[in-house]
């Protein structure tokens, strides 16, 4: 861990009076002087550059695609299978999200198959993960005619730990009436933030966030195998014992809330989370010179989470601790303040 | 990136072990670090250190192989030395079914409990062991030793298999097939040192035919030594290679694509295709990988081929190598086959000391060296593209493709990979040329085929006949069906294979016919039930090797594996949700999202043989609801 850890002056303030408008809205690579790819969409011929992915191709047409573990600031890992497209002369159906384009490929979005395998990937998710803060996971859903009781109840969960130490190889009879869950107790480690695998969706985002697509801290990374596969630390110890510096940059990029602020934990279990009552505030973190872009999230005149828009040119949805987090000493109270400072100094 | 390390720290033990690896001298099975990186690997930090990370499979292994498992301290000194993450090296260890990164005794009995073996004495087997020494994964206090139930181990012509590691100073790893509860018992007891005569004389049960002239790939069985380079030699060995360094690179690679070999380890793909691609790959350097990790269940030929004639492998990688420009081959071995690992490796170090490999083969300017990598208990890393990641000391996770490993491989260099038998066919190609290859078989399916007979038949063991031998004449090649002598089904192709029935025996057996049939002849598995097997069992069994097999990565094999195996646990209770015929079209729901969306052949086959003997079958129509 850096040792550059700052003992003084730890007194954030905060732009609110100059909030920044949002970087532009990330689109297809550039049109330059790549060779322009021909090929049929839905029927529909269209031509862009070459190593453009077939999700651009189809959403430069105005057709969307659903996505779960794709985010254009990392690489794609294309495991969630939930973008798969029908490629004529291809046996399997094929990721859009990191399939190339290629000369007079016949692509169909919507065919039966399609929907098929994309509404079965979203019924093997919410059947085993718990997606009620993944919004976006549940209007896919929607849209597919998902139903996840086909298999079952949800089945027991796992009691402490016993996901963290899965043998590889070997695995329990299945229970009979009841479909196997990822459930398991949240880990509340540190002041900042939780991790509930219960709703893990294994998208990787945090696993690349952390390493080498953003942090390069590689504090957290897939462990076990199969059903058993999950986000861990090394031999699963706590967040402050591990690499991890508290940026935060993995839950920027978590889609289903299974990395959750500690104020937003706290207020959902209060049940005074509203984020309806809630409004963003764009501004520039003034902690040092770097200038990135914070988005506030603020509810009764209290900050309750900060995030960086993705678009961001700067930070590309990242930011270090004190532009995450540094809020929360601002607001406590001077002795708590004392003490999460020193916690997050010692984590750092 | 900013390592950062535990303050775990290795006992004297764990740090020798460790050290083993990595200071070994560079005539060591090592010596690539120099290849890949050019640099030594002293504990140097940054990118050479880094480079090394293709070094830590086998660290794990000496860990696991000294201690009997791989603490916090040994791992956190690994990753000092190999300056990777610790959580990633968790994250590789967590992988493997030979690992483990909890305490465990040094002693382990794997009991087979797979197909083969279920169909003959397993479930009395494990019974018996769970009864002498607990539950499967308990370990008295104070014991040492524990036992397991194991995937097919690949002995599946001597059942029930069973295999005894055993962790130390002199680590063993003891294959025992047939085997009863006495002599594991006495095996744990001898913490794995039980003489090794009666591995190398049951060869003559693993290949019947051994001795027949009509035999081509199985021809030296039983006629040579297989630890004697001179004993190879003197059978015709190294003739092939000679030949081939007299054609040229260029016509060797025009032979193997005249002879329309198809490659033999499962996806049947042009072997003489991908040669020529990576032959004219225009980067150096560029690798070639023999998949010795044979865990298809039911599948043993490649084991057998490297025991009984392992300088037949070397020749044919050198051969390949010397064609299509790699200087550097590897052999990705499994780990569960001790016997295979021994020979294969006295034959390289043979072969490397009489010049036939090195850096000037037989004299001539081309550079050949092969080096062993050891498989830990992940049937996926049989899978080309996770073999790499293994390789390279990542998780065994399937790669996407494209790009293809003829182009982008292993270090994402251009690579070929072969399974051990493709690559054996290659011998007589080069000796006879790719024209004669292609007159034996048929048109399409050229040259012969091993088969793995095993279960309900009179003498199983490896079989080579020419494609298009029907199912029935290769079942009476071996004897015919025995246990009750009534056929049920035959399991043809593997785990990923699909059941028939006893009406389809007159199928030909090539890939296009089993094609048009909606079969596959997968790894050449031919596995026969008599009609006292529960098939239920069986889909049970096999559905439970896919859960524990999947790698994890994608959402429908993850998910879908499970969905399956609670499905058929549904089924074969009478404990539906809804009626049997809802249940079966969400099954055949779960295997066409598997087999459309996964990433991967293990994701996408995953409900091949579920499916087909629940529609061959119709295993499951007597019941209502
Ligand atoms: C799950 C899975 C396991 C595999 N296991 C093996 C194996 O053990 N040995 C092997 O040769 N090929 C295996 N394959 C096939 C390889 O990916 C690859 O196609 C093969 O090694 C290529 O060699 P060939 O063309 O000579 O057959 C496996 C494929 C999958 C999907
Ligand atoms: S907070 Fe930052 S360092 Fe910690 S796990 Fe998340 S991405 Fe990694
Ligand atoms: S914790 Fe969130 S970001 Fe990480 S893998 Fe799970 S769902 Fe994805
Ligand atoms: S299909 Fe299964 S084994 Fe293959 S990548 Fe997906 S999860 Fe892994
Ligand atoms: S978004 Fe393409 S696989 Fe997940
Ligand atoms: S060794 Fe037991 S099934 Fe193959």
């Amino acid at each position: 861990m850096p040792p550059e850890a700052e003992q003084s002056d730890f007194t954030p303030t905060w732009q609110f009076l100059n909030p920044v408008p949002r970087g532009p809205v990330p689109k297809a690579p550039e049109e330059s002087a790549q060779p322009e790819i021909e090929l049929t969409i839905d029927g529909r011929e269209t031509s862009v550059p070459e190593g453009t992915t077939l999700l651009h191709a189809a959403r430069g047409l105005g057709i969307d695609t659903p996505t779960l573990c794709y985010l254009e600031s990392l690489t794609p890992v294309n495991v969630c299978r939930v973008c798969v497209v029908e490629l004529e002369g291809s046996r399997t159906l094929v990721p859009a999200c990191s399939r190339k384009v290629e000369p007079g490929m016949q692509v169909r979005t919507d065919s039966p198959r399609v929907r098929l395998s994309r509404r079965m990937v979203l019924e093997f998710l919410a059947s085993s993960v718990d997606v009620s803060t993944a919004p976006e996971l549940q209007a896919y859903m929607d849209e597919y005619e998902a139903e996840p009781e086909r298999y079952g109840p949800p089945g027991p969960a796992a009691s402490d730990s016993v996901r963290d130490n899965a043998v590889p190889g070997h695995h329990d009879s299945p229970v009979l009436d009841a479909a196997e869950t990822v459930e398991q107790p949240v880990k509340i480690d540190n002041e900042l933030y939780i991790r509930d695998y219960s709703k893990c969706i294994l998208c990787y985002k945090c696993v690349e966030a952390c390493g080498e697509d953003a942090q390069n801290t590689f504090a957290i990374a897939v462990a076990g195998r199969g059903f058993d596969a999950r986000i861990s630390t090394e031999f699963a110890v706590p967040l402050p014992d591990s690499a991890c510096v508290y940026c935060g940059n993995c839950i920027g990029v978590c889609p289903t809330g299974a990395l959750m602020f500690r104020s937003e934990f706290d207020m959902r279990a209060a049940g005074t989370w509203d984020e309806a009552a809630q409004s963003e505030t764009d501004t520039i973190c003034s902690y040092c010179g770097v200038g990135c872009s914070l988005s506030l999230h603020i509810q009764d005149n209290e900050i309750v989470k900060v995030m960086s828009p993705l678009e961001s040119e700067v930070t590309k949805g990242n930011l270090c601790i004190k532009g995450r987090f540094g809020w929360q000493f601002m607001q406590q109270p001077k002795k708590e303040a004392d003490e999460a400072q020193e916690d997050a100094q010692a984590s750092e | 990136m900013d390592l950062h390390l535990t303050s775990d720290t290795p006992n004297a033990a764990e740090q020798l072990a460790v050290d083993s690896v990595l200071d070994a001298p560079e005539s060591g099975f090592i010596s690539d670090a120099h290849f890949i990186s050019g640099e030594a690997y002293a504990p140097a930090a940054g990118h050479a250190a880094r480079a090394n990370r293709h070094l830590l499979l086998p660290v794990l292994h000496a860990i696991q192989e000294r201690i009997g498992w791989i603490s916090p301290g040994a791992l956190n000194y690994a990753c000092q030395r190999l300056t990777v993450p610790p959580t990633e090296a968790y994250g590789v260890a967590t992988f493997y079914a030979l690992f483990s990164v909890q305490p465990k005794p040094p002693v382990v009995a794997h009991v087979c409990d797979d197909i083969a073996c279920m169909a003959n004495g397993a479930e009395t087997l494990c019974a018996e062991m769970a009864e002498r020494f607990g539950a499967p994964g308990s370990a008295e206090q104070d014991s040492n030793l524990t036992w397991h139930h194991s995937p097919c181990l690949g002995m599946c012509e001597r059942p029930p298999a069973a295999m005894v590691t055993a962790a130390g100073v002199t680590p063993s790893t003891t294959a025992l097939a047939p085997v009863g509860i006495d002599e594991i018992a006495q095996t744990l007891a001898d913490r794995g040192h039980t003489n090794k005569a009666s591995e190398a004389s049951t060869s003559v049960r693993s290949v019947p035919q051994a001795g027949s002239e009509e035999l081509r790939l199985l021809r030296r069985v039983d006629r040579i030594d297989p630890d004697d380079l001179a004993s190879y030699c003197g059978a015709g060995g190294y003739r092939a290679l000679e030949r081939a360094l007299d054609m040229g690179p260029a016509q060797v690679v025009r032979e193997v694509v005249a002879s329309k070999l198809l490659g033999r380890g499962g996806a049947a793909f042009p072997a003489g295709v991908k040669w020529q691609a990576v032959a004219s790959a225009e980067t150096q350097p560029r690798y070639m990988i023999c998949n010795a990790d044979e865990s298809e269940p039911g599948t043993f030929k490649d084991r057998v081929v490297m025991e009984e004639d392992p300088f037949a492998v070397v020749e044919a990688m050198t051969i390949a190598g010397a064609a299509t420009g790699c200087g550097k081959g590897y052999i990705y071995l499994r780990g569960e086959y001790p016997l295979a690992l021994e020979r294969m490796t006295n034959a390289i170090a043979q072969a490397r000391g009489a010049g036939l490999l090195g850096s000037s083969v037989l004299g001539h300017e081309v550079p050949f060296d092969i080096e062993i990598r050891r498989g830990a208990g992940a049937y996926i890393c049989g899978e080309e593209t996770a073999l790499f990641n293994s390789i390279e000391g990542f998780r065994g996770e399937p790669r996407n493709k494209p790009p293809f490993p003829t182009e982008v491989g292993l270090f994402g260099k251009p690579t070929l990979v072969n399974n051990v038998e493709t690559l054996i066919n290659v011998l007589d190609i080069a000796l006879e040329g790719g024209d004669a290859f292609a007159a034996i078989g048929t048109e399409q399916s050229t040259g012969t085929k091993l088969f793995c007979l095993s279960g309900h038949v009179a003498r199983p063991g490896v079989y080579e006949v020419p494609f298009g031998t029907t199912l029935e004449e290769l079942i009476s090649l071996a004897g015919g069906v025995a246990g009750n002598g009534r056929l049920q089904a035959v399991l043809l192709g593997g785990a990923a294979g699909t059941f028939l029935t006893p009406q389809e025996l007159a199928l030909p057996l090539t890939f296009e016919a089993t094609r048009t049939v909606g079969a596959t002849l997968g790894s050449g598995v031919v596995m026969l039930f008599d009609d006292s097997v529960n098939m239920q069992n069986v889909l049970l069994r096999i559905a439970a090797f896919f859960r524990d097999e999947s790698c994890g990565q994608c959402v429908p094999c993850r998910v879908g594996t499970v969905r399956q195996e609670e499905l058929l646990h549904r089924l074969v209770a009478d404990k539906t949700i809804g009626s049997v015929a809802n249940e079966i079209h969400l099954l055949n729901e779960v295997g066409q999202a598997m087999r459309d969306a996964s990433i991967c052949g293990l994701g996408q086959t995953a409900s091949s043989a579920i499916e087909s003997a629940v529609a061959r079958m119709e295993l499951f129509n007597g019941k209502s609801h």
